[in-house]
This record gives structure tokens, C-alpha cells and sequence, in this order.
């Protein structure tokens, strides 16, 4: 494993609401070098708030807390949100669930990925629309040109998720977050985004933290797993070594799928132990 | 066994969009019949066809040997009841379960619905703590309950489930699916489902049929999928899909 690019020790993540403090995310620690970790839960485990304390974006109410929040030697609990913003974008990126609601209606998509590009780095317009050409290429869109003027709502799923990767890619970040990137794109469109992101990836050489809550899709994608339950880590565990997982939990939630060839009637379903969440 | 539902050359047209384009099935008396494909295919549109919620512009279709016109009358209803994907948006933000459950029971006037709800929701596995409720206190696999729960009350014998469990957790999918395995073997019901799942649909289901485009690609029983004795590339394509992801 190469050097450590992301430290999370102790990570909290406290919600006030109207009957007390809610704890989203409960000491969470784990850390990252150029690999593809994958975090697998339930709604409700924290996962996503995990995935959003390290990019900065919980919500302004919340408290994040944590021993240590570290990226590439940079504490990213106590720079200025000035700092934190730069950071965004650049070095750490975030993949989101459903490219309908998370790329701007009102903007082509283009215009997006050119708009993140001059954020960062300082480059002509013309400059600019080449690499996001390219980059748009690089994401297996096969009309770059065409698709550079389109509109999300003129495009597909897979195609606006493409889109997005794009953006996400084009400043070039070493962690890259995806947070259920794939399922809101059907099985065969699913397949393809996964490709181009597992190549990407490896060729960059980043670290990707994947969120999801298919822990088969997560394994087969990912070097290793950490399993959330109710804002903990329950398990951490290889994930060519999913197979001998020891939580119940993990066991769990391998077994409930339904899966081709295998009959089993009733489904097993997942008995919660009240200590899991201790 | 007879056909409890025949489909013959369906066509739905929105605007000038064909979603359907002359789709033929037969779902026998009680039977689970899968319909699988990606979004776009024509599955779930073929579901609203039956129901009426959505423009059927040529073909027929006969449920319970009764051919279906421009309308359903009420008696229609008391025999094919839906359940819809997204649990968060088809129950009422303010009416509680009780109200919810009542609204079908005041619809065909039916007299005992104080016994009737209370049997739907046991046996959907919510106890009566839940019965005043509100959608927004229940999870989401709580909230698919309830709407099985209405779907049953008025004791029909075909249930239409359009993807019921692709909004919830793998967990609490799979409870759900056992939930409507065991009340389609307690009611004996006929199933007619859809999903974009593969391995869902032959969990579920005895025959399905793939869809593309407003189109059947092909008719299959679930242990010929299992098996592998597909003929179209894009059942192939599915199926390799449904195995996950594979590092080239």
C-alpha cells in the first residue's frame, strides 16, 4: 500500500434537532492511501455524512468533530473555510448519486466543467474548452463537441454520471468521493460508469472513497471495505476477504440478496442485535 | 390453468412517443409473471396500461376474461390492486395509516373495515401501534408495508408491483419480498411484476419476459434464465450485468 493520502481518527458528526442531539456519525476512523476503499451501509448508517464531513459540505447546524481529519499532512478541521473551498473542487472531488438533480438545470454542460476548471487553475476560455473536451472524451462520450452545448435534461443518466465524472476529474483531485454513484443508472449503464471510473482512477493514481449501499457491488469494486452501522465501523475488512467477514452484520448483508441460481425461500433477513449499535 | 390477464398487441402513445409498441402477454391464474428491462423499456408503462393510468391506443386487454374499455369500474378495482416504487411518494404526507387504509374501504363502501384494517396491517407485520401513524414516521420499508397493506384490504386477487422494492435498503428488500411471497401463497394471488433485476425477478417470479424499448425481446421461465438458455444478446447483456463488476 503507497503512503497515507486521507487520516480520519474519531470522526463525529452531531445533528441538534428539537428532542436533543443526534449523533449521525459516532467515531469513525479509518485511513486512505491511492486505493479504492469502499464504505457500505445502510440508510441511516452515516456513510454519506462520513463522505460529506471529509469534503467539507455538512450542513452549516451540524458539529464535526474529530482526533484527527487529515488530508496529505493538511488538517482540514482547523483551516479556514476559505482554504477548505479551494481544496474542494481541486484536490478532493465528490461524485453524487443522481445526475438529475446534481448538475445545474440552467447551465450546458460545458459550460460546468469549464466553469470548475477556471476555478482552480487559471487558463484561457479556449484552453478551457479543449480540456473539457478531452476530458469529456476521456469519460467515453462519444460526441464530446456535441454533448459540450447539451443541457443535463437533454442527456441520459449514464451520460449526465459521465458528465459528472468529467467535471470531477478535470482539476485533477487526489481523493475522489462517489457517493452512490451508480445507483441511480440502470444494471447495464451501471457496468460502464464503473469502468470508466475504475480506469480513471487507476491511471491518476487517486484515492477514491466509494459510498454505497450494495456491499456485493462495493467488493467487487473495491480493495477494501468499511461496513457502518448506526454512525460506527462494525468491520473493516479486505475485499478479497468479504467471504470470511466475521460481523453478523457484513454476513447479513451478503446474504439477503437475491441472487441468480441460488434459491432461497424465505430470504434470509438481517436479525438486529441492540449491541451492534453499542 | 386459464389466463387471468391477456395482452394483445398493446400500444400506448404519448404525444408522438410510442412506449409500447404491440406487446403480447398472458399471465395464467395464479401465477408471479416478471417483466424486466432498463428504464424506457415499456415495463412500467405496460402496468399503468392495465390499471388505466396511462393511454392505451390500440390492442386489447382481458383481465379475468372481461375485456377492458376506455375505463375500470369499481369492480375492476376490487380485483387488480398496485403497489408503486417510490414508498416516500404514493402515501399521503397527511392522512395516518388508519385514514389511508380507510380511503379504499369508503371508495367500495365496504362495512367491516374496522376488522379489515386491523387484519392488513397484522398481516403486512405492523402492529397496531402503527395504525395512527403518519407516512413521515414510518421507514421506508414501514411505509412499503402500508402500501401493500392498502393494496390488500380490498382482497383482490391480481396484485400489480412496480419495482416495490428498488427504494429500500438490500436488508429490508429482502423482508419485503418475503412479505409478498408469503401473502401471494396465504391469498394466492397472480403477480404481475416489474423490475429492472434480474435476480429479483427470479427470486420472484416463475416466467418473465424481457423488454427493450416498447418491445418484448423474449419470453423465458425462470430456470431457463438460471440456466443460461437465453437467445438474445441483450438478455445475455443483462445477465452479465446482474453479476456485478468485473475488472477487465
Amino acid at each position: 500500500m503507497s503512503d497515507t493520502l486521507l487520516e480520519v481518527d474519531d470522526l463525529r458528526v452531531t445533528f441538534p434537532t428539537r428532542t436533543g442531539l443526534v449523533q449521525a456519525v459516532r467515531g469513525v476512523s479509518f485511513s486512505l492511501g491511492r486505493e479504492r476503499l469502499g464504505i457500505v451501509g445502510e440508510s441511516g448508517s452515516g456513510k454519506s455524512q462520513t463522505g460529506r464531513a471529509i469534503m467539507g459540505l455538512t450542513p452549516p447546524q451540524a458539529e464535526v468533530s474529530a482526533k484527527k481529519l487529515n488530508l496529505d499532512g493538511i488538517d482540514l478541521l482547523s483551516i479556514s473555510p476559505r482554504e477548505r473551498r479551494a481544496l474542494r473542487g481541486n484536490r478532493i472531488a465528490m461524485i453524487l448519486q443522481d445526475p438529475k438533480y446534481s448538475l445545474d438545470p440552467v447551465m450546458s454542460i460545458g459550460r460546468q466543467i469549464v466553469e470548475t476548471l477556471r476555478t482552480h487553475e487559471k487558463v484561457s476560455k479556449a484552453e478551457a474548452r479543449e480540456r473539457a473536451l478531452a476530458m469529456l472524451q476521456a469519460v467515453q462520450i462519444r460526441d464530446p463537441a456535441r454533448v459540450f452545448d447539451l443541457y443535463p435534461h437533454e442527456v441520459s443518466g449514464g451520460m449526465g454520471q459521465r458528465a459528472m465524472i468529467a467535471m470531477m476529474l478535470i482539476a485533477g483531485p487526489e481523493l475522489m468521493i462517489a457517493d452512490e454513484p451508480t445507483s441511480a443508472l440502470d444494471v447495464t449503464v451501471q457496468l460502464d460508469v464503473l469502468n470508466i471510473l475504475d480506469k480513471l482512477v487507476s491511471e491518476r493514481g487517486m484515492g477514491l472513497i466509494f459510498i454505497s449501499h450494495d456491499l456485493r457491488l462495493v467488493s467487487s469494486f473495491c480493495d477494501r471495505v468499511v461496513v457502518m452501522y448506526a454512525g460506527k465501523v462494525v468491520e473493516q475488512i479486505k475485499a478479497s476477504e468479504l467471504r470470511d467477514a466475521r460481523h453478523p452484520y457484513t454476513r447479513g448483508l451478503l446474504n439477503c440478496m437475491p441472487k441468480i441460481g441460488f434459491e432461497r425461500h424465505p430470504l434470509p433477513v438481517l436479525d438486529r442485535k441492540p449491541e451492534w449499535a453499542a | 390453468m386459464t389466463a387471468v390477464i391477456a395482452i394483445e398487441g398493446l400500444e400506448v402513445v404519448f404525444d408522438r412517443f410510442r412506449a409500447l409498441k404491440g406487446v403480447s402477454l398472458e399471465v395464467r391464474e395464479g401465477e408471479s409473471y416478471g417483466l424486466v428491462g432498463e428504464s424506457g423499456s415499456g415495463k412500467s408503462t405496460l402496468l399503468r396500461a392495465i390499471t388505466g393510468l396511462a393511454p392505451v391506443s390500440s390492442g386489447t386487454i382481458t383481465v379475468n376474461g372481461k375485456r377492458l374499455g376506455k375505463t375500470r369500474d369499481k369492480a375492476f378495482y376490487r380485483e387488480v390492486q398496485m403497489v408503486f416504487q417510490d414508498p416516500y411518494g404514493s402515501l399521503h404526507p397527511r392522512q395516518t395509516v388508519d385514514r389511508l387504509l380507510q380511503e379504499p374501504l369508503a371508495i367500495h363502501g365496504i362495512a367491516d373495515g374496522e376488522k379489515r384494517i386491523e387484519r392488513a396491517l397484522d398481516e403486512v407485520g405492523l402492529g397496531k401501534g402503527f395504525r395512527f401513524r403518519y407516512a413521515h414516521q414510518l421507514s421506508g420499508g414501514q411505509r412499503q408495508r402500508v402500501a401493500i397493506a392498502r393494496a390488500l384490504i380490498l382482497e383482490p386477487s391480481i396484485l400489480l408491483l412496480d419495482e416495490p422494492t428498488s427504494a429500500l435498503d438490500a436488508s429490508v428488500q429482502a423482508e419485503v419480498l418475503n412479505l409478498l411471497e408469503e401473502v401471494r401463497r396465504r391469498r394466492k394471488l397472480t403477480f404481475l411484476m416489474v423490475s429492472h433485476d434480474l435476480a429479483i425477478i427470479t427470486h420472484m417470479c416463475e416466467r418473465l419476459m424481457v423488454m427493450q424499448n416498447g418491445e418484448a425481446v423474449e419470453t423465458l421461465t425462470a430456470s431457463q434464465l438460471i440456466g443460461h438458455r437465453v437467445s438474445a444478446d441483450y438478455t445475455r447483456n443483462l445477465l452479465r450485468a446482474s453479476e456485478g463488476f468485473v475488472r477487465v
